[in-house]
């Protein structure tokens, strides 16, 4: 091993690697704009059609209700609601969204109030869609408000105070600190979101500098000069380690700075913005990014290996295209709800990444897992690398044709 | 110099079973000397080649270039060797010189030394108006002068061309034949493969005939045309062959 050869090398595939417009598409400004698109964007978007809905008198037919004027007028007097007159084929309009729900008035409502027989108001909607939830929890609210009032009025009526319905209150409130909250909330996808662009990032150099290499023809020429080939390999193989720890920086920085935005925007309602800010300082990232390490050492060995066996540049994306797949698969597991650190789940590898990222982003620190994980997945890593370097040297891998 | 001894390579393969690419060659090469290595596509003239540049690895058989062993000491070898052939691609994203300067480097040469040669190679192959134009923007014929400059960067006393002038117009391949030339006057080992009758007659000292992965026979040009009693090599050539086919199906 020389390390002057080494350093020429990727100082080499550096440079070359800067000036590839793909690069900087790949690494940099996929990346650095995906988050602020995605979570700004999507959010926002999510602020206005809500905004929109909670903007909109929704149109709502009142089914029966002829023997009730009263609450009829009530309704109509409704400065939120637009009481449209009842047809036969309500339902199918609130599927194609003429109205937006239904209230169904049982016969003799008023009569039956008076007597004080129970009856039930029906309310149709249309499960999912927004505005008619909207409407339909207007017309709710008023019937529920109506029936309060009669209540109290009854209640009233035979001097008996109000309270009597509540002889005391229920409520819950959260102890965890703000960091486990919105650990909860984002600590599975920040770790999630490191390793699956710490693949993405390192797929695009590892194809150009082993099958790019044979295709352009440059395989035969570096083959012909002094250097060896475990050099020659180590110096990619620290390129492609750069790319990928590159881009998931990038775009943890540009999570964070998507995050902090979209907490003061105030596009969010204070609580939701409370729940999605990120309350995680420097130590918590430091501390993923080195977990995220020797897994980023992993991924840009396997992938230089891969990539190295194909002929073209075509041939190493169908191969390596399938391998983000492998890689999602554990780091999605990792975010259903109650899936845990064990030490069995500590030796596989993606996942117990993801799982131990999870844990160390809500503010718990298991040292014996994270030792476990960190240095079963070195050892990973460490047996890659060495079959990367092995595969280097096979003259049916670098001269398949 | 080189010196091949048995220089054998096998191969497998899924449809055709166990190749025999190069089988049991044998020569000598000379400083100031070019040496021809003369066969149709897939004789073994590529492969020979590749394992004198330790590119490939000899099944059996070595071979000493400069003293060092291919199979004990490659990497001795290639600082020793400027290998070229039109598979010898650049890196498209380098400009002429950092290419040059790259290859310079990984042959062990300190910055000064590096400096005043590539100044040096660059005056005397007239680059310096593409110097720091990238590799993907140079026409065939710049291209060929960069990989001329690269195999000379580091000086080395063995030249290997492999088919250097496969697929060029006549002007560039003139190029090539004249620096090849130049190789052999400023006493280079030179050994280079074609299968163009033409370029051998002109170029080379010393022929050897590849066929089927053997070296059916070798020397100079004359001593061909006596042996075999032809004057035109295309015709020594056909003799050869058909010579070894009829002794191989008896």
């Amino acid at each position: 091993m020389n390390l002057h050869n080494i350093g020429c090398v990727y100082r080499k595939e550096l440079t070359e690697w800067l000036r590839d417009r793909r690069t900087l598409i790949s690494t940099v400004l996929i990346p650095l704009l995906l988050f602020p698109l995605m979570m700004v964007g999507f959010s926002s978007l999510a602020v206005i059609m809500i905004g929109k809905a909670e903007k909109e008198t929704p149109k709502i037919m009142v089914l029966g209700g002829e023997d009730s004027p009263v609450v009829l007028q009530k309704l109509r007097t409704l400065d939120n609601l637009e009481i449209v007159p009842a047809t036969e084929d309500w339902k199918r309009k609130i599927s194609e969204k003429e109205i937006r729900a239904a209230v169904e008035i049982p016969k003799n409502f008023q009569a039956s109030l008076e007597q004080s027989k129970p009856e039930t108001v029906q309310i149709y909607f249309y499960e999912g869609e927004i505005k008619s939830s909207f409407g339909a929890n207007r017309v709710e609210k008023f019937f529920k408000d109506y029936r309060d009032n009669i209540i109290k009025n009854r209640l009233s009526a035979r001097n008996i105070p109000g309270s009597i319905l509540n002889p005391f209150e229920v409520k819950q409130k959260n102890v965890a600190p703000p960091e486990k909250v919105s650990g909860a909330a984002l600590g599975g996808l920040l770790g999630y979101m490191v390793i699956l662009l710490s693949m993405t990032g390192a797929i695009y150099p590892a194809i150009d500098l082993t099958a790019g290499e044979k295709e352009r023809g440059t395989m035969e020429t570096i083959l012909s000069s002094p250097i060896s080939r475990m050099d020659l390999v180590l110096g990619k193989f620290s390129l492609v380690l750069s790319a990928s720890l590159a881009t998931a920086i990038l775009s943890l920085i540009s999570m964070g700075v998507s995050f902090a935005l979209l907490g003061k925007s105030g596009a969010m309602s204070s609580k939701d913005a409370a729940v999605m800010q990120l309350h995680i300082g420097l130590p918590t990232v430091l501390a993923v990014f080195l977990m995220a390490l020797p897994l980023a050492v992993l991924f840009a060995a396997v992938l230089l290996t891969i990539a190295l066996f194909a002929k073209s540049y075509k041939e190493a994306q169908s191969y390596l295209t399938p391998m983000t797949f492998i890689v999602v698969i554990p780091a999605v597991a990792s975010l259903m709800p109650g899936v845990e650190l064990t030490p069995k789940l500590a030796l596989v590898p993606i996942l117990n990444t993801s799982l131990v990222c999870k844990d160390i982003v809500a503010g718990t620190y298991h040292w014996n897992s994270i030792a476990l994980i960190f240095l079963s997945t070195c050892v990973y890593a460490a047996a890659a690398l060495f079959v990367a370097v092995k595969t280097f040297q096979r003259e049916s891998v670098l001269f398949r044709s | 110099m080189i010196d091949a001894r048995g220089l054998s390579k096998r191969f497998r393969d899924k449809k055709r079973g166990e190749i025999r690419a190069v089988d049991d060659v044998s020569f000598t090469c000379q400083p100031g000397r070019i040496y021809g290595l003369l066969g149709a596509n897939g004789a073994g003239k590529t492969t020979t080649l590749r394992m004198l540049a330790t590119i490939l690895e000899p099944t059996d058989g070595t071979a000493l270039v400069c003293g060092h062993d291919i199979v004990e000491r490659p990497e001795k070898v290639r600082s020793c060797v400027g290998f070229l052939s039109t598979a010898t691609a650049l890196y498209p994203r380098l400009t002429a010189q950092e290419l040059v300067e790259y290859f310079g480097r990984l042959n062990g040469l300190d910055e000064a030394t590096l400096k005043k040669r590539v100044d040096d190679i660059f005056n005397r192959l007239d680059m310096n108006g593409f110097r720091d134009r990238r590799c993907d923007k140079l026409s065939t014929g710049m291209k060929q002068k960069t990989s001329i400059a690269r195999t000379l960067v580091h000086d080395p006393p063995v030249m290997i061309f492999d088919e250097p002038t496969l697929g060029l117009d006549v002007m560039t391949a003139r190029t090539i034949t004249a620096f090849i030339r130049e190789c052999r006057d400023n006493g280079k080992t030179v050994i280079f493969s074609t299968h163009v009758m033409s370029e051998v007659e002109k170029l080379c000292d010393t022929i050897g005939i590849i066929h089927d992965g053997k070296l059916l026979t070798e020397g100079t040009l004359a001593e061909l045309r006596a042996k075999y009693g032809e004057q035109d090599l295309e015709e020594v050539f056909v003799k050869v062959v058909s010579a070894y086919h009829s002794n191989s199906e008896a």
